[in-house]
């Protein structure tokens, strides 16, 4: 067992790093205090060609691994946590269904320009309705001639309006069940295909979440994904990758949030003495670090797992319930550690706390995390 | 090679538009220590077109004898011309030191001349000095960012070449009267293909004082914090008839023009007081303004390196100092009036 | 069109710290970088390649893990990395060295060679004109500004306050500033490539068309005789008090000193 990366992997790692302290960093609160869209520093993500990394060459991509991938997302979520979820729904979940499951047409006009930063992805399957229980989906697709014409609403959807190409699930027989859910690919300006209300949340505040209109929405019969009636299983494949994702960008928050803090308290003074220096604190950072390492090891074997398994649903699932709940721990110590400052909005850490939330939830709960994973080992 | 056959200090002088660079002065006067030492004499280099005149200059300032090459090949300075001149200035008269100001033509110009005439060349010296055993040329000077300090001898090659950093060595005092032997040395300038072409030259604006000339510096750091805040740093340097100058990080930030940086990589300075507000003190800093007469740091941080080699140190917010400090001497002149 | 890149791998200068006590240098954990005003030169062949076509060549003198600023200019876009690399040029000084360099470039059919105009390390900027020398090249140093016109290359560069515009003929070297450009970043898969599946040219001695008198210590007309850190003098006086009270210090000592 070998737990060092590999030269590139590594040489990989120090480009995200030195990108996000260059170009990310700088952006980052303003990005959370404007609820904006970081737009300067995606064209740049595009550019150099982070927005297809574990892509296949032949389709645009860098033909990296996933785990190149998950540093990425990593490096990227430790200056800048919104950022790091653009990266990884563009990647995880936009880009991934195609390369897995569409047709060698599907992935020359879609996955393509996805995956040489040309166009910004994104995925539906969160409705009013069907959250955790992604099975209620209402959103309807009936087959008309050549078209579908879809009909219904996604909620909570990542990159929502930034996007220029969307993975978009709905009911195409609704006796089926899951049986009866299938997966299309949608551009931006479909007609019948709007924008609702951009949410506003407690975190990542930059990204562009917005809810997803279809009325009468037609798509051409070529843009189904993968089989009718397997969207289901799409759906769940494509989360299996984008909870690798997610762990990274919990990991990358806990490891800004710890960086900044070790740094502060080496210079903060109290009672003529750096903080460092009093039991508490160490053994906090000693108990942060060890959430975080612990996070990283997790993270990487699913990534690794990625590439290397059949299935690798149970160590996506572990990674990111553990990388979460240690980048809601981390987060907070971290605040706490920087006490009042902490607590103001000048400091990144208290940026970092809202941000860390939002990995509890999104792209299955702990609570679904804890039940994927009690069911594979049950 | 006969190191013998090699006698005399030569100072190559950099003369741009017929003015003569300060660190042409400076180096005759370094030179004329050198040759002293060696019980010879310095030599000015004089390359130009219609420079013939500026001889009396040197000999002002030391030079002992100053060979000139006119000719309208050397109107402006072009690498290729120069170092034939310079080649053959080095052929025809075998001195065993050469001098360059470390300047951008100095810099272009000597690495070609060592490399033509196959000898050493030390560059950016801050010291130099004679062994008082091997009578070698020991070369002293910065390395690894300033980090650390390498003297460099070259003993088995003619003659000994350095550049040296300007600000560095001091000028000779003035001698009003004093006359140098005029040495004319033709040369036949072979126009071959590392000849280039000289399109077009600007003069890029004017910067307004040399920070290298003041006597007293006001220096902003990171700590500054924008650039509004050089309004109150220039209010000091006003009230004091000093000259504003700036960290390699002012620069970097867009805050200070470039050339007002001091440090490794912007210019070395000596001035009579060295203000440096809001500047940690990086190495590379120190570098370009530690041989200041008197140094203030102001800094809110007590643990800034800049403190180790300031003469005093106010730990504090710089905003509040800088602005109390400007009335405080204000009122002071005002009182002296 | 074939442009040669110089490349040195640096310690990053601006990591080295001092030991506060002993006055040395601390070495360990100081990143080793691709020189920044050569990276600027290794952009500066890239855009020309963009724009024009070009095979950039990039080269390297040093020992054996300076491969990684090699694969790293591949990563970039570079299309092939050579490494100049053998215990004999060991020790060199900036003569031995040029005249290694240019030795080895000689052997390659070049149109423009670029070299950062100075090492962070060395701070000597004379390895670019010597090799220029070398090789009977006119070279133009400290270039902010490059553009290629027919056979020739045109260049901006800042002597003192006078901004020359240079043409020069090709072939012919230039040193490049690190204000000439924004280098760009390494792609992912430029990386994964540079490492997996491209490989370096590794020049030793008996690959060099060069007379072993000139190379390494031996072919070095300078020595360092001694190397010490910097003495820092004494440190002064400090005070932390209220803002009046050190206004009133430092006025005092302003008196001192006649600067009132």
């Amino acid at each position: 067992m070998d737990f060092k990366l590999k030269k590139e992997q590594e040489v990989a790692r120090d480009l995200f790093r030195q990108f996000a302290e260059n170009e990310v960093k700088p952006y980052a609160q303003q990005t959370d205090e404007e609820h904006r869209f970081p737009t300067e520093v995606v064209e740049k993500l595009q550019k150099y060609g982070f927005m297809g990394i574990p892509i296949a060459k032949e389709f645009g991509g860098q033909g990296c691994d996933t785990l190149t991938y998950a540093l990425c997302v990593e490096e990227m979520s430790r200056v800048c946590a919104t950022t790091g979820v653009i990266v990884s729904a563009h990647t995880s979940l936009g880009c991934d269904p195609i390369a897995k499951y569409g047709t060698p047409e599907q992935k020359e006009k879609y996955l393509r320009p996805l995956a040489n930063g040309e166009k910004l992805g994104a995925f539906g399957l969160t409705e009013p309705n069907a959250g955790t229980d992604a099975a209620g989906q209402q959103t309807q697709a009936v087959l008309d001639g050549d078209e579908y014409v879809l009909n219904g609403s996604k909620i909570f959807i990542t990159n929502g309006k930034e996007a220029e190409i969307y993975i978009i699930f709905a009911m195409t027989d609704k006796s089926q069940g899951t049986r009866g859910i299938s997966a299309f690919i949608v551009e931006k300006d479909t007609p019948g295909f709007s924008f609702g209300t951009k949410e506003n949340k407690m975190g990542i505040c930059g990204s562009s979440t917005y809810e997803l209109i279809f009325t009468d929405c037609r798509i051409p019969k070529e843009n189904l994904l993968g089989r009718i009636g397997r969207g289901f299983g799409i759906a769940m494949g494509t989360l299996d990758g984008g909870r690798i994702g997610i762990a990274a960008q919990a990991l990358g928050i806990a490891q800004g949030a710890f960086d900044l803090t070790v740094d502060y308290v080496n210079e903060r003074k109290q009672f003529g003495r750096a903080i460092s220096k009093f039991q508490n604190t160490q053994f906090t950072l000693a108990d942060m670090y060890a959430q975080i390492e612990a996070a990283r090891l997790l993270v990487y074997k699913a990534a690794v797992a990625k590439d290397t398994q059949r299935s690798y649903t149970l160590e996506a699932a572990t990674a990111k319930l553990f990388a979460a709940e240690a980048a809601k721990y981390v987060t907070e110590k971290a605040v706490q550690l920087h006490g009042g400052y902490g607590y103001i909005k000048e400091y990144d850490v208290e940026r970092m706390m809202r941000d860390a939330k939002i990995t509890e939830i999104y792209e299955g709960t702990s609570e679904v995390q804890r039940m994927v994973i009690s069911a594979n080992i049950l | 090679m006969d190191l013998k056959e090699y006698k005399g200090v030569f100072v190559f002088v950099q003369q741009v538009d017929n003015e003569i660079t300060n660190v042409s002065y400076e180096l005759i006067g370094k030179g004329k220590e050198l040759a002293e030492d060696l019980g010879t004499k310095v030599s000015a280099v004089l390359l130009g077109h219609n420079v013939k005149d500026l001889a009396d200059k040197l000999a002002v300032r030391g030079a002992a004898e100053v060979i000139i090459v006119d000719d309208p090949a050397l109107e402006t300075y072009m690498t290729e011309p120069y170092t034939q001149a310079m080649h053959e200035v080095i052929e025809q008269h075998k001195p065993e030191i050469v001098l360059y100001g470390a300047t951008a033509i100095g810099r272009d110009l000597a690495p070609r001349v060592s490399a033509r005439v196959h000898t050493g060349l030390t560059a950016d010296c801050t010291k130099l000095e004679i062994d008082e055993d091997t009578k070698d040329l020991k070369m002293t000077r910065p390395a690894f960012g300033g980090n650390i300090m390498a003297t460099i001898v070259c003993s088995e090659h003619r003659p000994q070449m350095a550049t040296v950093r300007p600000g560095v060595m001091i000028k000779a005092d003035a001698v009003p009267d004093a006359k140098a032997k005029i040495i004319e040395c033709r040369v036949d300038f072979d126009k071959n293909d590392k000849y280039v072409e000289i399109v077009d030259i600007a003069k890029t604006v004017a910067s307004k004082v040399d920070i290298q000339d003041a006597k007293i510096l006001v220096s902003g750091g990171r700590g500054v914090g924008t650039p509004e805040n050089f309004s109150i740093l220039q209010d000091l340097a006003d009230a004091l008839g000093g000259q504003l100058s700036g960290s390699r990080a002012s620069v970097d930030s867009g805050w200070l023009d470039k050339d007002l940086q001091v440090g490794q990589t912007g210019k070395t300075v000596r001035p009579g007081v060295y203000f440096a507000i809001g500047i940690s003190g990086a190495i590379q800093h120190l570098a370009g303004m530690e041989e200041s007469d008197f140094i203030i740091a102001i800094n809110k941080d007590n643990t800034a390196p800049i403190f180790n080699i300031a003469d005093v140190g106010l730990v504090g917010d710089l905003n509040e100092i800088v602005p109390a400090l400007t009335e405080a001497i204000k009122k002071e002149r005002e009182a002296n009036k | 069109m074939k442009i040669v890149v110089c490349l040195k791998q640096v310690p990053d200068t601006t990591e080295v710290k001092l030991d506060p006590v002993k006055g040395t240098l601390i070495r360990e954990g100081v990143p080793s970088i691709m020189n920044p005003d050569d990276k600027a030169g290794l952009e500066a062949a890239l855009r020309i390649k963009d724009e024009n076509g070009a095979e950039v060549i990039a080269v390297s003198m040093g020992p054996a893990q300076a491969e990684d600023v090699l694969r790293e200019a591949m990563a970039m876009g570079a299309d092939q990395g050579i490494l100049i690399t053998d215990r004999a040029f060991g020790g060199a000084d900036t003569w031995a060295t040029s005249s290694t360099i240019a030795a080895a470039i000689s052997k390659i059919d070049y149109d423009l060679i670029i070299a950062g105009r100075q090492a962070i390390d060395g701070d000597t900027a004379q390895v670019g004109p010597q090799i220029a020398e070398h090789l009977g090249l006119a070279n133009i140093s400290y270039a902010e500004d490059v553009k290629l016109e027919g056979d020739s290359i045109v260049v901006k560069r800042q002597y003192e306050d006078r901004t020359h515009t240079i043409k020069a003929k090709l072939p012919c070297l230039i040193t490049a500033l690190s204000e000439l450009n924004e280098p760009r970043y390494m792609t992912p898969g430029g990386i994964f490539d540079a490492y997996r599946e491209q490989d370096i040219t590794v020049w030793g001695l008996k690959d060099i068309p060069v007379d072993e008198a000139n190379i390494g210590l031996n072919g070095s007309p300078t020595r360092v005789v001694k190397s010490f850190p910097k003495s820092l003098k004494a440190a002064g006086m400090m005070i932390e008090d209220t803002v009046e009270k050190e206004v009133e210090f430092l006025m005092d000592k302003l008196k001192e000193k006649f600067v009132l």
